[in-house]
């Protein structure tokens, strides 16, 4: 398994898209800081890119990573190898490149210039988020055969969980608005990680128009003890979740 | 007066003088004397007082009310309480019971004096040309019935109140039908409802005071003509905390003040020809909150920095002025350079409309969705006010 995750890693760093992808984060997370001089709004700033880019890029990346060495995975499986462990070593490769280059990129930044529980938050989140995208990459891509499709369902994915989602709940919201919806809507927003990570960074940053009405009862939820371990375990359910589907789903699949 | 004081005499009070008690000293003396009461602590009940006497503490006597009493009343003009320090007064839900209570009379002056553990303190009630300075005023009721206001007063006219500091009463200062006054460099922090309350009290004028942290912030209503200038209005956080809560104020001047990290910095209703200038907005919530039964007020040269709604309405506000302003959300360009920018602002976005309609949409407070909306909307605006806008928003903030 140690030798499956260490030649994907390998792989991933060679390619040089990974290094990209980490001097991008990196330079856009130092500008946004070295302009805006609260360290507190410049974690919103940062907020904004980071919801829309790491799980684009995470989920694409995967996606295409996966279709690419669709010959090495077979090759593989060819060997007297559990195809568990095969691909739950290419998921933690894949991950664990992800998230690393998520964290150098965002984290050197944020180590220097707003060292924070909202920076520290941000960068957590992120990278889970990163973690998630990759999860629900290997999900999409085990279940379609066909690369153009592939690659379409996870930019369909991403654009369900980015936007399409939370117009989903606008909507919800006018047509219930009579109704007590408040936990439910909570229960809603643990629907979708960007949600959730962007309400917990909220939290810690836009206090004042939290403090009203909704905010009392975010508060009141994820300020608890309870509330924290629930959304924790929530985030930790979408990471394993779809990558138990996949695996599931790779297991019986006849390649 | 002056009279009095040509031949007035001096009676100290103390455990060595043959003066042991204050009431002893009021009996003895006469209008325009001074009693000077020394250190120590006197448990005398009510001490009423129906002569024109000055009371000076020397070496901070405590009065202590056993919590029962109330430590000083007052029936006559020219009475002077300096200097004590008053403790435990009684409570009463029946009577409002004050540390000290001054009654239908003129030209009271209660300086210097820390008030500690009392149900109201300062209590003025039909008085005239009265002065309140530089006390210090603490309670610690953990409720708002079990605490009274700080410094209230209840139909009286021109008074001067100043310098005090207010901490944990129910109002800080509580004025109702009181005209004429000038309430000034007070500081009334952490009162389990509102640091400024005021009624029915016109012409009257605040200055250098700093409200922070109370309950629901300040609030002030049906009133005409006050001026509230330099005031700070800070940290008021909570679901119904105003910095400044405006119902029914008319003929008005808000300017120089500064509204930091309130839930909502100011909340206007039924409020008319009420001018807010000069103001710092930063860090709030809603930097202002104004309903559709407001009109002919003008917002000019105020800063809006670091708030997270400008503005929020449920109406159109057609009747309002808004016109240079500083706006750190304002995007436009200013080609001629002259300081204001060539497009206008408009200060509510979508979304804080939709919150003001329905407050469980802030859930989706920065998605992309919603920035996505908001952008659409400034750029072609069909669900915003159109007319809501400033027309020559300020390019740099307006130095105050």
């Amino acid at each position: 398994m140690n030798k499956i995750i260490k030649y994907v890693i390998a792989d991933l760093l060679r390619s040089r898209a990974i290094l990209v992808y980490a001097v991008v984060l990196f330079v856009l997370a130092g500008s946004v800081f070295s302009i805006e001089d609260n360290a507190d709004k410049g974690v919103v700033s940062l907020l904004n890119i980071i919801l829309f880019v790491v799980p684009l890029v995470s989920i694409i990346f995967s996606t295409v990573y996966l279709y690419n060495s669709a010959e090495f995975i077979e090759l593989l499986v060819s060997q007297p190898l559990k195809r568990k462990t095969i691909w739950l070593s290419i998921f933690t490769g894949l991950a664990g490149t992800m998230a690393l280059a998520f964290l150098i990129g965002v984290g050197i930044p944020i180590v220097l210039y707003s060292f924070t529980p909202s920076g520290m938050i941000l960068l957590l989140c992120g990278t889970i988020l990163s973690v998630v995208f990759v999860s629900v990459a290997m999900w999409a891509a085990v279940r379609i055969r066909d690369k153009a499709k592939g690659i379409g369902l996870s930019i369909l994915l991403w654009l369900y969980f980015a936007l399409l989602f939370d117009a989903l709940v606008l909507f919800i919201l006018f047509q219930f608005s009579d109704y007590p919806i408040e936990n439910g809507m909570i229960a809603v927003s643990m629907l979708n990680p960007i949600d959730i990570s962007r309400i917990l960074i909220l939290l810690q940053v836009d206090l004042s128009a939290m403090m009203g009405y909704t905010g009392a009862i975010f508060r009141n939820f994820f300020g608890t003890g309870w509330g924290m371990a629930i959304t924790a375990l929530v985030l930790l359910l979408w990471v394993a979740v779809p990558a138990w589907f996949s695996t599931r789903f790779f297991e019986r699949r006849d390649l | 007066m002056v009279g009095g004081m040509a031949h007035a005499a001096t009676i100290q009070v103390g455990t060595s003088y043959p003066v042991k008690s204050i009431k002893q000293a009021l009996e003895k003396a006469a209008d325009g004397d001074t009693i000077r009461v020394h250190g120590g602590t006197y448990r005398e009940g009510n001490i009423a007082i129906h002569k024109s006497v000055a009371l000076m503490g020397v070496d901070n006597p405590v009065i202590d009310g056993e919590k029962e009493h109330e430590q000083f009343s007052v029936f006559v003009p020219y009475v002077t309480i300096n200097g004590f320090t008053v403790i435990a007064s009684g409570k009463s839900s029946i009577r409002d019971i004050a540390a000290i209570k001054v009654y239908d009379t003129h030209h009271a002056t209660i300086e210097n004096n820390i008030l500690d553990d009392n149900f109201f303190g300062i209590y003025i009630q039909s008085s005239k040309q009265c002065t309140i300075r530089n006390n210090k005023l603490t309670a610690y009721g953990e409720t708002e019935q079990l605490t009274g206001n700080g410094i209230h007063s209840w139909k009286s006219d021109s008074l001067y109140i100043a310098g005090n500091t207010i901490v944990g009463h129910r109002d800080g200062v509580y004025l109702e039908f009181v005209t004429h006054t000038e309430v000034r460099d007070n500081q009334a922090l952490d009162n389990r409802r509102y640091g400024l309350h005021f009624m029915f009290s016109h012409q009257n004028g605040y200055y250098h005071n700093t409200f922070s942290r109370n309950g629901a912030g300040v609030a002030v209503m049906y009133t005409k003509q006050v001026r509230m200038e330099n005031n700070t209005f800070s940290e008021n956080w909570g679901d119904a905390a105003y910095g400044l809560l405006l119902k029914d104020i008319t003929d008005s001047h808000i300017e120089h003040n500064v509204f930091s990290r309130n839930t909502t910095g100011i909340l206007m209703e039924g409020s008319n020809r009420v001018q807010i200038q000069r103001n710092q907005f930063e860090g709030n919530g809603w930097a202002l909150k104004m309903q559709s039964s407001c009109m002919d007020n003008e917002l000019t040269q105020n800063n809006f920095v670091q708030n997270t709604f400008d503005l929020a309405t449920n109406g159109s506000l057609k009747l309002n002025r808004f016109i240079r302003n500083y706006w750190d959300k304002y995007e436009g360009y200013d080609l001629n350079k002259d300081r204001e920018g060539d497009v206008p602002y408009r200060p509510v976005s979508l979304f804080s409309m939709v919150v003001e309609k329905y407050p469980m949409a802030m859930l989706l407070f920065r998605s992309f969705m919603v920035t996505l909306l908001d952008r659409t909307e400034r750029v072609v605006p069909s669900l915003i006010p159109e007319d809501l806008k400033d027309d020559a928003p300020m390019m740099k903030p307006v130095a105050l």
